[in-house]
């Protein structure tokens, strides 16, 4: 009976804890959201709710177009650069898992290397090579360099997944007269769909997010990504109710991707990780 | 034929080899040539000027203060994250209802951009209406300009930083724990370790390869904040907030010195190699020694 008092008060005060931490984290997303809600001549605190309902600020957010704009930009480049770091990366991790030799082991070490150069390091010259192939202000531009820096990461997880495949499908496959070209479609193409939804979340969320390509070479307003879109806004906007609901509708598309696709999103920010 | 044929595979490197040489290699030794030039960043002509934008650069105050900042993000936001991490970490791997939720929200943060994470921290740490000081009236404290002073502004950095992605090192550190074989932990209680021994000495050394990855993931996203500073001070009041990235960036637009920031990005990377590489041997020495 006493051991049972006892759990249930450990489970109690677990679960306060569990609230005081959640209060924590939700403190930036909530405080904005409360903000979001009022009008501007509003001055109650933002800790409180508002006592009536507006959805003007998210509606004036939206009014011009620009946002939503934004977002299609970002979804554009998104999903082109992913497209391209899954084909290069998954035929690039094909090689190194399935190869032993000096171009091998030294491509691997070159995809290390790159791993380790931050984007910022490299922005001045980058920038100067986009302006003389005239690159600046395109979508291709920003699509080859940010696909260039997530590359790295994707050819390692899939190398590290083609090396768990048993070899004797594609050594089979190679005796039935296949070259190891085939073999890659044939045989390995068709087993990559789980580590490529991982490859796909964790490069996905984080071109999402890209600012510093972002602001360097896409300037124009109607090219805007919506992390520089929402900085530019925040910068020229004084009304902080607006800009707040412009805020939470641009990492609306995240965290409900991450709501549905939670199991996911953990397992491939691990898998991402340890290398 | 034969031996072609065998060897076409390397074909498929070719994509990324490319992609690799134009995009980061030629980058990388045209920075160095450009940091030994004066380029103003946008026109045709620029000089050679030799060891110019070094001495210049290592002399500035902007300099200094960017490298001491840029150390205080790594470390700092490294040390919080972790032990914070690792006590989240232990704290979820209990049983009780709100485990699920708890986790969710603590990682959900680390998936929004840091620049918009930046904006929004604009509705708290405001002076007039800022939630912050809301809560500090609540106390009777007097209103704080919270950004406005660069010692607190950099903590508030740091602070902001580490909270946003805490959920990374205690995810790591969960699956490190998860991985730990419950039989040694209730061995070592029948041996009669306390639970913070047996912590010490059972769980936290098979921890290690989960510390390694979480501080050198840390270490690495410290050292390159940039988005962060540039939405909530953008290197400010006066520069002392600025971290390398940001500095990298103010010399390059707002100073029109490509120069120098070429040179400041070649420190950078410098720094950030070195520094990854050193941990990386002790990380290794360390899983010797246990």
């Amino acid at each position: 009976m006493r051991k049972r008092a006892r759990a249930s008060i450990t489970s109690i005060t677990l679960n306060l804890l569990g609230i005081l931490v959640i209060a924590l984290h939700i403190f930036p997303v909530y405080i904005s959201l409360m903000t979001a809600l009022k009008q501007k001549k509003d001055l109650s605190s933002r800790l409180l709710p508002p006592k009536y309902l507006n959805l003007d600020n998210f509606r004036h957010a939206l009014e011009d177009g620009m946002l939503v704009q934004a977002l299609l930009n970002t979804i554009f480049v998104t999903f082109c650069s992913v497209v391209i770091v899954v084909v290069v990366g998954s035929m690039t991790g094909y090689v190194l898992a399935r190869t032993k030799s000096w171009l091998s082991s030294g491509m691997m070490l070159i995809t290390m290397g790159v791993m380790m150069v931050p984007t910022i390091s490299l922005i001045v010259p980058l920038y100067k090579l986009m302006l003389t192939i005239n690159g600046v202000n395109t979508f291709w531009g920003i699509i080859v360099l940010i696909s260039t820096q997530y590359l790295p990461m994707a050819i390692i997880i899939y190398n590290n997944f083609i090396k768990g495949v048993p070899k004797d499908l594609d050594e089979a496959a190679a005796i039935d007269g296949c070259g190891k070209i085939e073999a890659f479609f044939r045989i390995i193409l068709p087993q990559l769909g789980p580590v490529t939804a991982s490859v796909l979340i964790l490069n996905g969320v984080k071109i999402f997010n890209e600012f510093i390509y972002a602001l360097y070479f896409l300037q124009r307003p109607e090219q805007k990504m919506v992390t520089t879109y929402i900085s530019t806004f925040f910068n020229e906007n004084s009304n902080l109710n607006v800009a707040s609901a412009a805020a939470l509708l641009a990492i609306l598309p995240v965290i409900v991707a991450y709501l549905f696709l939670q199991k996911y999103f953990i397992n491939t920010s691990l898998e991402g990780m340890s290398k | 034929m034969s031996s072609l044929r065998k060897n076409s595979i390397y074909l498929f490197m070719v994509p990324a080899l490319l992609l690799f040489t134009f995009f980061v290699f030629v980058p990388l030794v045209d920075g160095v040539r450009i940091s030994f030039t004066n380029w103003n960043g946008y026109s045709q002509t620029f000089k050679y000027v030799g060891f110019d934008n070094y001495t210049t650069l290592f002399h500035s105050k902007l300099f200094k203060v960017a490298i001491k900042n840029t150390l205080m993000y790594g470390i700092c936001c490294t040390l919080i994250q972790n032990i914070l991490g690792l006590i989240y970490a232990v704290f979820v791997n209990q049983r009780f209802a709100l485990n699920k939720l708890v986790r969710l929200i603590i990682y959900m943060p680390s998936i929004i951009a840091g620049v918009i994470m930046g904006y929004m921290m604009y509705a708290i740490f405001q002076y007039n209406g800022g939630a912050l000081n809301d809560i500090m009236q609540l106390f009777g404290a007097e209103k704080v300009d919270w950004l406005g002073e660069g010692t607190r502004a950099l903590w508030i950095i740091i602070i902001v930083n580490s909270l946003q992605f805490v959920g990374v090192a205690m995810m790591l550190y969960l699956a490190g724990l998860q991985g730990v074989p419950q039989s040694l932990v209730e061995a070592s209680k029948l041996d009669g370790c306390n639970s913070l021994q047996a912590f010490r000495h059972i769980t936290f050394p098979l921890l290690i390869p989960a510390i390694e990855s979480s501080f050198l993931i840390n270490m690495i996203g410290g050292l390159k904040m940039f988005s962060l500073v540039y939405a909530l001070t953008n290197g400010g009041p006066g520069m002392s907030t600025h971290s390398m990235g940001t500095a990298i960036n103010y010399l390059h637009f707002a100073n029109e010195n490509a120069g120098q920031a070429a040179t400041a990005g070649l420190v950078l990377f410098v720094l950030i190699f070195v520094i990854s590489l050193a941990m990386n041997i002790y990380f290794k020495r360390k899983e010797v020694e246990m």
